[in-house]
Protein backbone atom coordinates (compact mmCIF):
# COMPACT_ATOMS: atom_id res chain seq x y z
CA UNK A 1 0.00 0.00 0.00
CA UNK A 2 1.18 3.51 -0.77
CA UNK A 3 -0.44 6.68 0.49
CA UNK A 4 -1.61 9.09 -2.17
CA UNK A 5 -1.85 12.84 -1.83
CA UNK A 6 -5.09 13.61 0.01
CA UNK A 7 -5.32 10.21 1.74
CA UNK A 8 -5.81 10.13 5.51
CA UNK A 9 -2.44 9.49 7.17
CA UNK A 10 -2.35 6.70 9.77
CA UNK A 11 -1.38 7.62 13.31
CA UNK A 12 1.31 5.64 15.13
CA UNK A 13 3.26 5.44 18.34
CA UNK A 14 6.77 3.94 18.41
CA UNK A 15 9.69 3.57 20.84
CA UNK A 16 12.15 6.45 20.64
CA UNK A 17 15.93 6.23 20.69
CA UNK A 18 15.87 9.08 23.20
CA UNK A 19 13.69 6.98 25.52
CA UNK A 20 9.94 6.59 25.90
CA UNK A 21 7.55 6.58 22.98
CA UNK A 22 6.45 9.15 20.47
CA UNK A 23 4.56 9.37 17.23
CA UNK A 24 2.01 10.94 15.01
CA UNK A 25 -1.23 11.61 16.83
CA UNK A 26 -3.82 14.31 16.53
CA UNK A 27 -1.34 17.16 16.25
CA UNK A 28 -1.18 18.29 12.66
CA UNK A 29 0.40 19.56 10.46
CA UNK A 30 3.31 17.21 11.02
CA UNK A 31 6.23 15.62 9.18
CA UNK A 32 7.24 11.95 9.04
CA UNK A 33 10.62 11.09 7.54
CA UNK A 34 11.66 7.49 7.04
CA UNK A 35 15.41 7.42 7.46
CA UNK A 36 18.24 5.27 8.79
CA UNK A 37 21.83 5.13 10.00
CA UNK A 38 23.61 3.45 7.15
CA UNK A 39 22.40 4.98 3.90
CA UNK A 40 24.58 7.70 2.31
CA UNK A 41 21.51 9.51 0.95
CA UNK A 42 19.90 9.60 4.40
CA UNK A 43 23.18 10.79 5.90
CA UNK A 44 23.70 13.44 3.23
CA UNK A 45 20.24 14.93 3.90
CA UNK A 46 20.30 14.38 7.65
CA UNK A 47 21.57 17.80 8.79
CA UNK A 48 19.17 19.60 6.45
CA UNK A 49 16.22 17.68 7.88
CA UNK A 50 17.29 18.37 11.47
CA UNK A 51 17.59 22.06 10.56
CA UNK A 52 13.95 21.97 9.46
CA UNK A 53 13.02 20.46 12.84
CA UNK A 54 14.87 23.30 14.57
CA UNK A 55 13.31 25.99 12.39
CA UNK A 56 9.65 25.03 12.73
CA UNK A 57 7.13 24.29 15.46
CA UNK A 58 5.59 21.59 13.29
CA UNK A 59 6.26 18.17 14.88
CA UNK A 60 8.78 16.11 12.89
CA UNK A 61 9.26 12.38 13.41
CA UNK A 62 12.23 10.39 12.12
CA UNK A 63 11.37 6.71 11.67
CA UNK A 64 13.90 3.95 11.03
CA UNK A 65 12.16 0.87 9.59
CA UNK A 66 15.20 -1.08 8.37
CA UNK A 67 15.81 -4.71 9.31
CA UNK A 68 18.28 -4.39 12.17
CA UNK A 69 19.25 -8.05 11.99
CA UNK A 70 20.58 -7.97 8.45
CA UNK A 71 21.77 -4.38 8.88
CA UNK A 72 23.12 -4.06 12.43
CA UNK A 73 23.99 -0.40 11.89
CA UNK A 74 20.21 0.19 11.88
CA UNK A 75 19.45 -1.71 15.08
CA UNK A 76 17.66 0.10 17.90
CA UNK A 77 20.88 -0.04 19.93
CA UNK A 78 22.80 1.62 17.08
CA UNK A 79 20.09 4.29 16.77
CA UNK A 80 20.42 5.08 20.48
CA UNK A 81 24.22 5.27 20.22
CA UNK A 82 24.00 7.67 17.29
CA UNK A 83 21.60 10.08 19.00
CA UNK A 84 23.62 9.95 22.20
CA UNK A 85 26.88 10.58 20.33
CA UNK A 86 25.29 13.68 18.78
CA UNK A 87 24.14 14.97 22.17
CA UNK A 88 20.47 14.61 21.23
CA UNK A 89 18.43 15.55 18.17
CA UNK A 90 15.67 18.17 17.75
CA UNK A 91 13.24 15.46 16.60
CA UNK A 92 12.47 11.99 17.98
CA UNK A 93 14.19 9.05 16.24
CA UNK A 94 11.71 6.19 16.28
CA UNK A 95 12.15 2.45 15.83
CA UNK A 96 9.66 0.75 13.49
CA UNK A 97 10.75 -2.75 14.47
CA UNK A 98 7.96 -4.69 12.75
CA UNK A 99 7.96 -2.26 9.79
CA UNK A 100 4.18 -1.82 10.13
CA UNK A 101 4.39 1.98 9.95
CA UNK A 102 6.62 1.92 6.87
CA UNK A 103 4.21 -0.49 5.20
CA UNK A 104 1.18 1.63 6.16
CA UNK A 105 2.81 4.69 4.58
CA UNK A 106 4.23 2.80 1.62
CA UNK A 107 7.73 4.06 2.38
CA UNK A 108 10.18 3.07 -0.35
CA UNK A 109 13.50 4.65 0.47
CA UNK A 110 15.55 6.29 3.15
CA UNK A 111 14.92 9.12 3.20
CA UNK A 112 11.25 9.25 2.23
CA UNK A 113 9.42 12.37 3.38
CA UNK A 114 5.70 12.66 4.20
CA UNK A 115 4.09 15.98 5.19
CA UNK A 116 0.71 15.76 6.88
CA UNK A 117 -1.74 18.62 6.36
CA UNK A 118 -3.78 20.21 9.12
CA UNK A 119 -6.75 17.98 8.33
CA UNK A 120 -4.67 14.81 8.76
CA UNK A 121 -4.32 14.02 5.05
CA UNK A 122 -1.13 13.60 3.05
CA UNK A 123 0.04 16.94 1.64
CA UNK A 124 3.52 16.05 0.33
CA UNK A 125 5.54 12.93 -0.35
CA UNK A 126 9.02 12.59 -1.78
CA UNK A 127 12.56 13.88 -1.39
CA UNK A 128 13.57 16.71 0.98
CA UNK A 129 14.86 18.74 -1.98
CA UNK A 130 16.16 18.28 -5.49
CA UNK A 131 19.78 17.31 -4.69
CA UNK A 132 21.24 15.26 -1.83
CA UNK A 133 24.64 16.53 -2.84
CA UNK A 134 23.85 20.23 -2.42
CA UNK A 135 23.38 21.45 1.18
CA UNK A 136 22.43 24.82 -0.31
CA UNK A 137 19.07 23.34 -1.27
CA UNK A 138 18.08 23.57 2.44
CA UNK A 139 15.38 20.89 2.13
CA UNK A 140 13.40 23.37 0.02
CA UNK A 141 10.61 20.98 -1.01
CA UNK A 142 10.06 19.91 2.59
CA UNK A 143 10.09 23.51 3.84
CA UNK A 144 7.72 24.57 1.08
CA UNK A 145 5.29 21.78 1.91
CA UNK A 146 5.31 22.69 5.61
CA UNK A 147 4.67 26.34 4.76
CA UNK A 148 1.77 25.36 2.51
CA UNK A 149 0.30 23.09 5.17
CA UNK A 150 0.48 25.87 7.74
CA UNK A 151 -1.20 28.25 5.31
CA UNK A 152 -3.90 25.71 4.48
CA UNK A 153 -3.05 25.48 0.79
CA UNK A 154 -1.78 22.59 -1.39
CA UNK A 155 1.95 21.94 -1.55
CA UNK A 156 3.70 22.73 -4.83
CA UNK A 157 5.15 20.32 -5.70
CA UNK A 158 2.93 17.92 -3.79
CA UNK A 159 4.85 14.88 -4.93
CA UNK A 160 8.43 14.20 -5.97
CA UNK A 161 10.39 11.02 -6.52
CA UNK A 162 11.87 9.75 -3.25
CA UNK A 163 15.63 9.27 -3.67
CA UNK A 164 17.73 7.02 -1.49
CA UNK A 165 18.47 3.48 -0.42
CA UNK A 166 15.63 0.98 -0.56
CA UNK A 167 13.91 0.24 2.75
CA UNK A 168 15.49 -2.96 4.06
CA UNK A 169 12.46 -5.21 4.50
CA UNK A 170 12.59 -8.35 6.60
CA UNK B 1 45.15 -1.43 -16.02
CA UNK B 2 42.03 -3.22 -14.73
CA UNK B 3 39.27 -0.85 -13.63
CA UNK B 4 36.20 -2.47 -12.08
CA UNK B 5 32.89 -1.07 -10.85
CA UNK B 6 30.89 -3.46 -8.71
CA UNK B 7 27.29 -2.54 -7.96
CA UNK B 8 24.14 -3.78 -6.25
CA UNK B 9 20.92 -2.89 -8.01
CA UNK B 10 19.12 -2.03 -4.76
CA UNK B 11 21.17 1.15 -4.52
CA UNK B 12 20.67 3.97 -7.05
CA UNK B 13 24.25 5.31 -6.90
CA UNK B 14 26.05 3.33 -9.59
CA UNK B 15 24.94 5.14 -12.78
CA UNK B 16 26.41 8.39 -11.48
CA UNK B 17 29.53 6.62 -10.20
CA UNK B 18 30.08 5.00 -13.59
CA UNK B 19 29.61 8.32 -15.34
CA UNK B 20 32.15 10.03 -13.08
CA UNK B 21 34.58 7.12 -13.32
CA UNK B 22 34.46 7.18 -17.10
CA UNK B 23 34.93 10.96 -17.11
CA UNK B 24 38.00 10.62 -14.86
CA UNK B 25 39.48 7.97 -17.15
CA UNK B 26 38.82 10.06 -20.23
CA UNK B 27 40.48 13.09 -18.62
CA UNK B 28 43.60 11.01 -17.99
CA UNK B 29 43.75 9.61 -21.50
CA UNK B 30 42.44 6.17 -20.54
CA UNK B 31 39.76 4.36 -22.52
CA UNK B 32 36.47 4.76 -20.58
CA UNK B 33 35.06 1.79 -22.46
CA UNK B 34 37.38 -0.60 -20.65
CA UNK B 35 35.61 -0.33 -17.29
CA UNK B 36 34.45 -3.76 -16.16
CA UNK B 37 30.98 -3.43 -14.64
CA UNK B 38 29.76 -6.31 -12.52
CA UNK B 39 26.54 -6.74 -10.55
CA UNK B 40 26.67 -8.24 -7.06
CA UNK B 41 23.25 -9.67 -6.35
CA UNK B 42 23.58 -12.15 -3.50
CA UNK B 43 25.00 -12.02 -0.01
CA UNK B 44 27.26 -14.95 -0.89
CA UNK B 45 28.68 -13.00 -3.83
CA UNK B 46 29.15 -9.95 -1.61
CA UNK B 47 31.15 -12.03 0.83
CA UNK B 48 33.24 -13.66 -1.86
CA UNK B 49 34.05 -10.30 -3.45
CA UNK B 50 34.58 -8.47 -0.12
CA UNK B 51 31.88 -6.13 -1.39
CA UNK B 52 31.12 -3.60 1.37
CA UNK B 53 28.55 -1.61 -0.54
CA UNK B 54 27.44 -0.18 -3.86
CA UNK B 55 29.22 1.18 -5.78
CA UNK B 56 32.69 -0.26 -5.18
CA UNK B 57 35.41 0.84 -7.57
CA UNK B 58 38.74 -0.93 -7.79
CA UNK B 59 41.80 -0.07 -9.84
CA UNK B 60 44.09 -3.06 -10.28
CA UNK B 61 42.31 -4.63 -7.32
CA UNK B 62 42.81 -1.66 -4.98
CA UNK B 63 39.74 0.15 -3.64
CA UNK B 64 39.64 3.86 -4.52
CA UNK B 65 38.84 4.71 -0.90
CA UNK B 66 39.78 2.89 2.30
CA UNK B 67 37.05 0.46 3.32
CA UNK B 68 38.10 0.33 6.98
CA UNK B 69 36.54 -2.67 8.72
CA UNK B 70 33.18 -2.56 6.97
CA UNK B 71 31.49 -5.96 6.64
CA UNK B 72 30.49 -7.38 3.26
CA UNK B 73 26.86 -6.48 2.56
CA UNK B 74 24.25 -5.72 -0.07
CA UNK B 75 23.87 -2.07 0.79
CA UNK B 76 24.69 1.44 -0.38
CA UNK B 77 28.21 2.49 0.42
CA UNK B 78 29.02 5.67 2.31
CA UNK B 79 31.81 7.82 0.85
CA UNK B 80 33.27 11.04 2.15
CA UNK B 81 34.04 13.95 -0.13
CA UNK B 82 37.27 15.80 0.45
CA UNK B 83 35.30 18.64 2.04
CA UNK B 84 33.88 16.19 4.59
CA UNK B 85 30.41 15.79 3.09
CA UNK B 86 28.83 12.34 3.05
CA UNK B 87 28.18 11.08 -0.45
CA UNK B 88 26.90 7.92 -2.13
CA UNK B 89 29.75 8.10 -4.69
CA UNK B 90 33.52 8.66 -4.38
CA UNK B 91 35.03 12.11 -4.71
CA UNK B 92 36.10 12.56 -8.37
CA UNK B 93 39.52 13.66 -7.10
CA UNK B 94 39.89 10.31 -5.33
CA UNK B 95 39.03 8.55 -8.58
CA UNK B 96 41.64 10.53 -10.49
CA UNK B 97 44.29 9.95 -7.80
CA UNK B 98 43.66 6.19 -7.81
CA UNK B 99 43.91 6.06 -11.59
CA UNK B 100 47.05 8.22 -11.64
CA UNK B 101 48.71 6.03 -9.00
CA UNK B 102 48.00 2.91 -11.05
CA UNK B 103 49.34 4.58 -14.20
CA UNK B 104 52.67 5.24 -12.46
CA UNK B 105 53.13 1.69 -11.28
CA UNK B 106 55.18 -0.60 -13.53
CA UNK B 107 53.12 -3.22 -15.34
Amino acid sequence: MTLAIGDPVPTFCLPAAEGGESGLGEHTPAVVVFTCNHCPYALAWHDRILDVARDTDVPLFLVNPNDGHKYPRDSFAAMKERVEADGGWPAPYLRDEDQAVARAFGARTTPDVFVVAGDGTLAYRGAPDRDHDDPGEHAAWLRGAIGAALAGRPADPAETEPVGCSVKWR
Amino acid sequence: MRVELLFWDGCPSHPRALLELRAAMDALGLDPGTVIVREIDTEDAAGAERFTGSPTIRVDGADVQDVAAAPAALTCRVYHRRDGRVSPVPDPDDLRDALRAAMKEPA
